[in-house]
């Protein structure tokens, strides 16, 4: 059975201008055990849907799901307090910012600890224990002098490990990571990326990697989701969608990978990923496709098969030769 | 921490020199000669005027007149009273307490209802309890404190019966101000009833010099608690499963407390100015009675020594203030 099982997820928010529909039936399926990569421009609803996941939406958003499933728990009658079980327990996320995500008011040992105090039992000894296991874990030299340091006095790469640290301090079974790696350096990026993917692989836990950086998919993830403009737009794994991509999205996402740049300038996607306004009638890509022809600007194209991996697309692409026309 | 404090300190120099100044030229600009005043109905011979001008160094001129009171102050010697002929100081030290309580008082009342009920207002932003909040609070704030304080003495005092209207503890009770704080002294007295006359009579003044704190302790609060609200770190404490009241009531309000203190602290100038209103219609014998009565009186030391000690007083609260921003957020302390 899926660790996480998502079907037609919508999200709007009660904007100053009206409703404002930030991710567009999104499904989304992670089993145990598994990294899925969610790839898209900025934008494109990545985030507010894993935040609904999580209830960590503010009030002014609608969330609406057939199906929001977490290990079998219903995640849309759930009641705040059951939530609150499962969140930063079994089910945990870190963000894209962290420095501003830890609380500059108290030690990073402290924050930690707090997670482990609201959900295990554990001894306040054994929770300085687990503390500095984690941080020995997660690559933070010295645990027992960084745990009593303020998030300010380190770097940024060291505050997402901290992040890290915080999140799988309960033993999550999913772990959602939103571009864990977008605010660092080149070269602490690489660094981050390959603890998630040890800890992923040391603690079996399933592991959900946002990027809008296709190299990183490359890397890390079995499988991909593609979203664009709120919608997901291809799903397939990872080999599969750089040998053969479905949806022409995909395809331009790939070709503007450095390593499979053509010409001396990295193709860039020309146009950009619609906002509230100026959403299109058809495919919601028709504007920036090479590819479309009318029927994608009037009528919003299908979903494929799982063949085609689910491209919303009307003239989905079929072979490498057609990928680079 | 000692290098900071001893920052402060550099800057603590001027500012005394500026309020002695003032308070120096204050009195003296005011109409109305200090003998003429002491002398009152009867009147004073033109010899005898003389006489007391020169004993009071009048007669010198008025740069003199600000360097000896300066060198009296370096001594520590704030002068006499021209009334009770008591020293400056000792009035004062006297006096101090009895303000101290009321402020004490005003200011936890003010704390303790306006940071509890500027989270709770934030928290339900938009919603009910927070327009009947922030309504209240805006007439706290604005409402003449003269008019607050004869309502309740009008409602508690005269209508219910339930408080005294002046001075800080009944006329049947006599025994040693050992610390000059009225509750504590009534309580260690033994004297049956005492420290309930204490509270009673403690608890209109403190109420009607609260009410402005409160109000924009209140405000303070709540506009401090919304903008920490959509911080990326509240949403972290969310993502650990940790419970509402946890949330706001630690993480968002541990941050949310900075500008609060600060309000806090200059509330103390504000109560201070507000004692003096309150003390006078409640006939509270403090410090801010004494400053009005000598005013009235043209008693120079007093106004002068009373004024720069309520000055270096509020500086004392900003110095501790800012240390305790270093206390709560250590990211300050870096600065
Ligand atoms: N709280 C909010 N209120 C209104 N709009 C929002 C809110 N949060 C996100 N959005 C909008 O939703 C869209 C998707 O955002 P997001 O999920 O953050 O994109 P990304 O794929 O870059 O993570 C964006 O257009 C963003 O402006
Ligand atoms: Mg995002």
């Amino acid at each position: 059975m899926s660790l996480l099982t998502i079907r037609n997820l919508s999200v709007s928010f009660a904007t100053s201008s009206g409703q404002f529909r930030a991710v567009d039936g999104v499904d989304v399926d992670v089993n145990p055990g598994e990294i899925l990569a969610i790839v898209g421009e900025s934008g494109s609803g990545k985030s507010v849907s894993m935040l609904a996941t999580m209830g960590l939406l503010p009030w002014t958003a609608t969330i609406t799901a057939d199906q929001m499933s977490f290990d079998g728990r219903d995640l849309r009658t759930i009641s705040a307090k059951e939530r609150r079980k499962i969140v930063g327990n079994e089910l945990a996320m870190i963000f894209q910012e962290p420095m501003s995500s830890l609380n500059p008011c108290f030690t990073v040992g402290f924050q930690i600890r707090e997670a482990l105090r609201k959900h295990t039992s554990l001894s306040a000894r054994e929770r300085h224990a687990r503390c500095v296991e984690l941080f020995e874990m997660v690559g933070i030299p010295d645990p027992e002098k960084r745990l009593k340091t303020f998030p300010h006095q380190m770097s940024g790469g060291m505050n997402q490990r901290v992040m890290i640290a915080m999140a799988i301090a309960c033993k999550p079974r999913l772990l959602i990571a939103d571009e864990p790696t977008t605010a660092l350096d080149v070269t602490i990026q690489a660094q981050i990326l390959d603890l998630l993917t040890g800890l992923q692989r040391e603690t079996g836990m399933g592991l959900i990697l946002i990027t809008h950086d296709m190299g990183v998919v490359a890397e890390t993830a079995e499988r991909v989701s593609v979203q664009y403009a709120g919608q997901k737009v291809e799903d397939q794994t990872v080999q599969g969608l750089f040998e053969t991509p479905h949806h022409p999205y995909t395809s331009a996402l790939l070709s503007a990978l450095p390593e499979r740049a053509t010409e001396k300038h990295l193709p860039t996607i020309p146009g950009v990923v619609p906002g509230q306004h100026d959403r299109p009638a058809g495919c919601l890509f028709s504007p920036r496709c090479k590819f479309a022809d009318d029927t994608c600007r009037q009528t919003p194209p299908p979903v494929q098969s799982a063949a085609l991996g689910h491209a919303r697309c009307h003239y989905p692409l079929t072979t490498p030769e057609e990928v680079s026309a | 921490m000692l290098k900071f404090a001893l920052s402060r300190l550099g800057t603590f120099i001027p500012t005394f020199i500026g309020v002695a100044l003032i308070s120096f030229a204050f009195i003296r600009v005011l109409p109305g000669d200090p003998i003429i005043v002491m002398a009152g109905e009867r009147g004073v011979s033109p010899e005898r005027y003389e006489e007391l001008r020169q004993q009071y160094g009048f007669d010198q001129p008025i740069w003199v007149q600000f360097w000896d009171y300066m060198t009296g102050i370096l001594q520590g010697d704030l002068g006499q009273s021209f009334v009770t002929n008591r020293p400056v100081w000792d009035e004062f030290f006297t006096l101090f307490p009895a303000t101290l309580e009321l402020s004490l008082c005003a200011i936890i009342i003010a704390t303790a209802i306006g940071i509890p009920a500027g989270v709770i207002a934030a928290v339900n932003r938009g919603k009910f309890f927070d327009r009947a909040l922030m309504s209240t609070a805006l007439i706290g704030y604005s409402m003449p404190i003269f008019w607050w304080a004869l309502l309740l003495i009008i409602v508690f005092s005269g209508n219910l019966g339930w408080t005294p209207v002046s001075g800080r503890i009944g006329l049947l009770y006599f025994f040693d101000t050992p610390t000059g704080f009225m509750l504590i002294d009534s309580a260690m007295s033994g004297q049956d009833g005492a420290f309930g006359s204490a509270v009673r009579h403690l608890i209109l003044p403190s109420i009607v010099l609260a009410t402005v704190p409160l109000a924009v302790i209140a405000r303070q609060t709540r506009s401090a608690m919304l903008e920490v609200l959509s911080e990326d770190y509240i949403r972290t404490a969310k993502a650990k499963g940790l419970s509402t009241a946890r949330v706001n009531g630690v993480h968002a309000l541990r941050n949310a407390l900075i500008p609060v203190i600060t309000v806090i602290g200059l509330s103390v100038g504000t109560l201070l100015a507000g004692a003096i209103l309150t003390e006078t219609i409640f006939s509270w014998p403090g410090i801010g009675k004494w400053m009005v009565d000598s005013i009235s009186r043209r008693d120079y030391p007093v106004v002068q020594g009373g004024l720069l000690l309520i000055a270096v007083i509020v500086m004392i609260v900003n110095l501790i203030v800012d240390i305790l921003y270093g206390l709560i957020n250590p990211k300050i302390r870096k600065r």
